[in-house]
This record gives C-alpha cells, structure tokens and sequence, in this order.
C-alpha cells in the first residue's frame, strides 16, 4: 500500500480513540461528515475557492541564497506559508473544519491554541462564518502572546487563560476538551494539529496536505528535480505532515521532522516527544509523549508556544518508527540564531516555530553538501514573535543582548 | 467480601439502592485519603471508587482537578494506588474499585496492573477514557483476573454503543447524569432518567448515574430508577474542608438517600 493511502483511525500502532464515551457521538458525526464531505465535489470546490480568494493560495516557494551560504552551499527552497492571510498554515486547516461546522450545523467552535496561530485562524474563521467563538490558551501562552490574544478578542473571540497544570497547550488541550464534552450538542471543536482521536489526525493531515502538493510541483518546475530533503517544525505536527505527505512515497526524498530542543534535549527542559519521549495515550490517541514512569505527562518545554507540546500526532509516530521519517532536536538557543539569521539574510521574519526547520536546515545543508536541495515549510510569520525576540536579543531601548 | 454487583444488587432490595462514593488516593495525603475512604463506608458507603491522579483529567471538573493536582504535587506514585486498595479492604469489606486514566495502566503494563490491583484486593477499574473498542488489552485482563470492568455510558451514545458497553461492562454501567465533567450541580440532569432506562433496554443490570450528584435528595431521586448513584466532588469537597470526619459526615447524610421511599 502506498504510505500516502494511509488513513485513521489507526496509523500503525498509532492513533484510535482513547475519549469520554461522551465525546464518542460527536466523533462519530464529524467523520462522517467528514466522509460524505470528501465525496462531494460541492466541498472541494468551495475550500479551493476559500483557498484561492481568501488565503491566498497557492502560497509561492522563495528560494534562499543569502541564507544558504550558511548551510553548506545547499540549496534552500522555502515554502511560504507564513504569507497566508492570519500568517501562517493554520488557516488551510480551519477553514475546512469551519465548513465541516456549517455542515454539521453546530452554531458554535472552540479551540485550543498555543503560540496563539491556531486560535487567530480559527477566531477568523468563526468571523467569516458568523460562528460564536472560544478559544483556550495556557495562562503562560496568553503572556508570551499577548499580541495574538488582543487579535482574537478583537475578531470576536473569547478567549480563556487556562491556568491548570503547565499553563501551556497541553492544559489548553483539556480544558477545551472539557467544554466539549459539557457543550457537544452545539458545540464543534475544530482541533488545530494531527493529534487527538480519529478523527483529527486524519482530516487535519487532508486539510494541510495541499502544501506539500503545492511545493512538490512547484520545485520540480524550479530545479527540475524533487528536493533531496523536506525539513519542517514538530510540535503537534501539522505543518511537517502538510508538507510531507505528498512526498510520503518518494522514497528518495528524507523527510526530517526538527522538535524543539528547549535548553537542549539531554536537559529536562525540551518538547522533544520522538526523540526523547516513548509511546503512550494522551489526549484521546495513541502516540509518542513525554512521560515519567508512571505515565503522568511531562510538562514540555521550549521558547516556542506552539511547539511546546509533549505529545505528537499519531502518522508521525508512525513515520518514524517505520524509519519514512526522520525526527531530531533544535535547541531554542539555534532557532533563535536562525531566525536571525533568515531575517538578516533574506529579510523574511519566520516565526519561531519554523525557525527550528531553518536551523535544521542548516545542519542538513553542512551533512549534505552543496548538491543538495532543501525544501523547507515555512510554516508561519514572526510578527507574534516580537516581543519575545526583542527580549532575546536585546532589542528594546535600554537593554543589553 | 462481595462483588460490586451483589452489594448493589442487595442494597436495591434491602433498600432504594447502592451509594458509591468516589474519593482521589494521596489527597491530602495517602495515609489522611485512607482514613477518609474508610469513614465513606463506615457511614453508609456501599461501594468505594479510589481516583488514581493523573496529570491530564479531561473527565474532571475544578474541584478534583485541585484535588488530584496536590496529590500528584505531593509525589503520588500509582503503587501508592495499590497500597491504598490494601489498606481499605484490610479494614472494611466495601468493594474498592479504581478510578483511572489509561495511560497510567498502560505504562503500568495492563496485565502487570491487573494482577497487582486484584492482590491488593480490588474489585476491578472504572476506565473514564478507555471506550470498549479500544478495551481489548483491558478486556483480556479481566477475563483472566476476574476483575470488574466499568465503562462509561452518555446521553448522547447511540443504542448500539450502549448495548455494546453494557456487553462490555461488569459490575455495573456508569452513566454519566449530563453532559460534562464531574462538579456538584444543583439540578441533575433529566437525560440521566432517560438514559438509564435506555440502558435498562440495553440488558443492563445495575446502572449507577455519577456527575453532578452532591445531595441526599439527589441520591434519592436517582434511586428511584437507577441501582446506584455515585457522588464525588462533593465527599472531595468535604475531605478538603474537613478531612475524613467531615466526609464521613456529608456519606452519612448522603446516605440518608438511599433509604426505602
């Protein structure tokens, strides 16, 4: 079977539905919503026109001379998804899920959001759809990205600072999880990553896809050839799926999936959940976490809000054990010089996030040598990340870096 | 000691049904949630449900959460679980079942746990995130061990799910009263009558209603078609206002609701 066929509810070992049985009917609707919305061409075209006159796709490739001079004369090719209206790729996944919501006919959707990209998109999306809207952030999430927060608030959203366990997305996770088991009836939870029960890991991946069908064609027309290697960031995984699926079956081209190191991945301090973690059940699927022995969840850590996350979709988990993908870990302290780096050099602020792919793509570019072609997703834009850069670097008025 | 079932089945016909109280192990501390546990059954408790804390209880409300959150704050270790079971039932013969997330069993080793929950004399597990289609490890375990197995039933499931969970399940059939997490509500929910019958149907024969349930009124009323009601946030409560003599005080007063109408 090709790996692209592959589909939920369980990728390997990996996936199912460990959920309240109460969340169980609400599953159930959404996929088969979800299944009778791939057969009809009536969807497809509707999301294609979205896509189109709304998010701005396709999203161009940007080739990167200036910063490939630092990783080993190979060539870097970045897929720009960070141009997307709201900034970043998470909006190919919330408009179809908010079409999925009108279908239903569920007058209301929450979700979960970490650096704050997801909850923008689909407080957006809530916007464009007359949708009421909730979103659940982790109390320090709403600190690092208070930007983010003032722009849900202002599409209409509310937003709730969840201030249980980490504070972060895993808690964000729950608690939104919590309101949808209170609210099932009229409420949809549009989930912003290929975690969680089927059916999420599987739709989310449909909806993101269309990146990496977009960037394989779209170098293939620039060089001719396909890339030599696919780098994206790992939190929950959407981006890096997004980006690797079309190439899933292209056995020549690696695909490297770069997970936050935090303070370094032999720290307890990372969200490196492949490299460091095993597998396990959180948030409704079976996959790789971060947990001690008696599997209590370990709280992740890492500059970035939205890959501060110890657990990872399900297909990764998969990918990785069957050796299709490969995963390792960028410290917080090598995305932040890579974000400087891109900025200074092409003049591109990449979000934090996919500045942990540009660092791996540096280290990719030194292994693999001047004939390589690095195609890497540039999943979202740096704007949130202001405040948090400006503090790392020194950049305000009066303080030293 | 008796079995789950035979305690709720002759606690519906010496009385209008059994009172299940839930408490979490290690708060405030091991020993304090033991002591606690067993002032439940000395004052009317019929059978105990231990909630093993977890870091992720998407199932719970504020007050457990706080709860189960100092626990885990506390260094709870899930053999401190198994500890507990031993202690209760070495001074009471109420059936002690546990209350658990998944991932702790799994990374526990099923097997390893079921064997290990029935020498400290548990009576088997009541599973808030574990659906009978993923049960199959767990299901295998408890043929083996002869342990209980309660899986969760909601308004919302389908008639099929819920003959299938009946199916599945043994000692009884936890229905979840409304739609949410557990948390004392001043009005249970009247999907709670509805989707007991419904289970009745299903060929259950004790359905026990939980979340929500904090009053001897509500305990009764619930008994009125159900075999059991389960009230938890409200015994936490207690335990952490009073510890284990005001939670024996709020089981005696619950206990009042299971008296013949």
């Amino acid at each position: 079977m090709a790996l692209r066929d592959a589909h939920g509810p369980y990728f390997g070992d990996f996936g199912g539905r460990f959920v309240p049985e109460s969340l169980v009917a609400a599953l159930d609707e959404l996929s088969e919503a979800y299944e009778l919305a791939k057969l009809d061409p009536a969807f497809h075209e509707e999301l294609a026109e979205l896509g189109r006159s709304y998010t701005g796709r396709p999203s161009i490739i940007t080739e990167a001379p200036r910063f490939a001079e630092h990783a080993g004369g190979a060539r870097i090719i970045l897929k720009r998804e960070d141009l997307n209206h709201t900034g970043s790729h998470k909006i190919n996944n919330v408009l179809g899920q908010a079409l999925l919501t009108k279908r239903i006919g569920k007058p209301r959707v929450i979700a979960e959001t970490g650096a704050g990209q997801h909850g923008v998109a689909t407080a957006t999306a809530a916007a464009l759809f007359g949708l009421e809207c909730t979103i659940y952030m982790g109390e320090v999430d709403t600190e690092r990205q208070a930007l983010n927060v003032a722009r849900m608030r202002l599409l209409g959203a509310e937003v709730v600072a969840v201030k249980t366990g980490s504070r972060t997305l895993k808690d964000a996770i729950n608690d939104a999880m919590r309101d949808w088991v209170t609210n099932v009836e009229t409420t949809n939870y549009v989930f912003g990553t290929v975690a969680g029960p089927h059916p999420f890991p599987e739709m989310v991946r449909d909806f993101q896809k269309i990146i990496g069908e977009e960037a394989r064609a779209q170098v293939l027309e620039l060089t001719g050839a396909l890339p030599t290697a696919v780098a994206a960031c790992v939190g929950g995984g959407s981006n890096a799926i997004g980006i690797f699926h079309a190439f899933l079956d292209d056995a020549d081209v690696r695909l490297i999936g770069f997970e936050a190191g935090g303070e370094g991945a032999e720290t307890p301090r990372h969200a490196a959940t492949i490299t460091k973690g095993r597998p396990g059940v959180l948030h409704g699927a079976r996959s790789y976490l971060l947990q001690d022995e008696d599997g209590q969840t370990i709280e992740s850590h890492s500059i970035s809000a939205g890959l501060d996350y110890p657990g990872v979709g399900p297909e990764h988990s998969w990918l990785a054990a069957l050796g299709r993908a490969e995963y390792r870990p960028v410290t917080d302290a090598a995305a932040m010089e890579a974000l400087r780096l891109l900025t200074r050099t092409e003049g591109i602020i990449p979000a934090i996030e996919s500045a942990h792919a540009l660092a791996g793509a540096l280290e990719l570019g030194r292994e693999l040598g001047p004939e390589a072609v690095i195609l890497v997703n540039l999943s979202g834009r740096g704007d949130k990340d202001m405040d948090t850069a400006a503090e790392y670097f020194g950049l305000y008025d009066g303080e030293q870096a | 000691m008796r079995t789950v079932g035979e305690v709720i089945a002759r606690r519906n016909r010496e009385a209008a049904g059994a009172l299940i109280g839930y408490l979490p192990v290690g708060f405030p501390t091991l020993d304090e949630s033991v002591e606690a546990a067993v002032a439940l059954v000395e004052n009317g408790v019929d059978v105990l449900e231990l909630g093993l804390p977890y870091s992720d209880p998407v199932m719970d409300g504020p007050v457990i959460q706080a709860a189960t959150q100092q626990a885990l704050q506390n260094g709870f270790r899930i053999a401190d679980g198994f500890e507990a079971v031993r202690r209760i039932t070495e001074r009471t013969d109420a059936p002690v079942l546990i209350m658990t997330y998944w991932n702790p069993v799994v990374q526990y080793g099923v097997d390893r746990f079921a064997d290990e929950l029935a020498a400290a004399g548990g009576a088997g597990l009541i599973t808030p995130d574990l659906i009978p289609d993923e049960g199959a490890d767990w299901l295998a375990a408890t043929e083996r061990t002869g342990l209980d197995r309660v899986f969760l039933a909601a308004p919302t499931s389908t008639d099929a799910r819920l003959v299938k969970t009946v199916e599945a399940s043994r000692g009884f059939v936890y229905a979840v009263s409304t739609m949410g997490i557990t948390g004392a509500r001043s009005d249970v929910d009247r999907a709670a009558r509805t989707l007991v019958s419904r289970l009745h149907d299903a060929g259950a024969e004790a359905a026990c209603v939980g979340v929500g349930i904090s009053t001897a009124a509500q305990v009764a009323e619930v008994l009125e078609y159900a075999e059991g009601a389960i009230v938890g946030s409200a015994l936490v409560a207690a335990v952490a206002e009073g510890g284990a003599e005001a939670a024996g005080r709020l089981a005696a007063e619950l206990a009042r609701g299971t008296r013949p109408q």
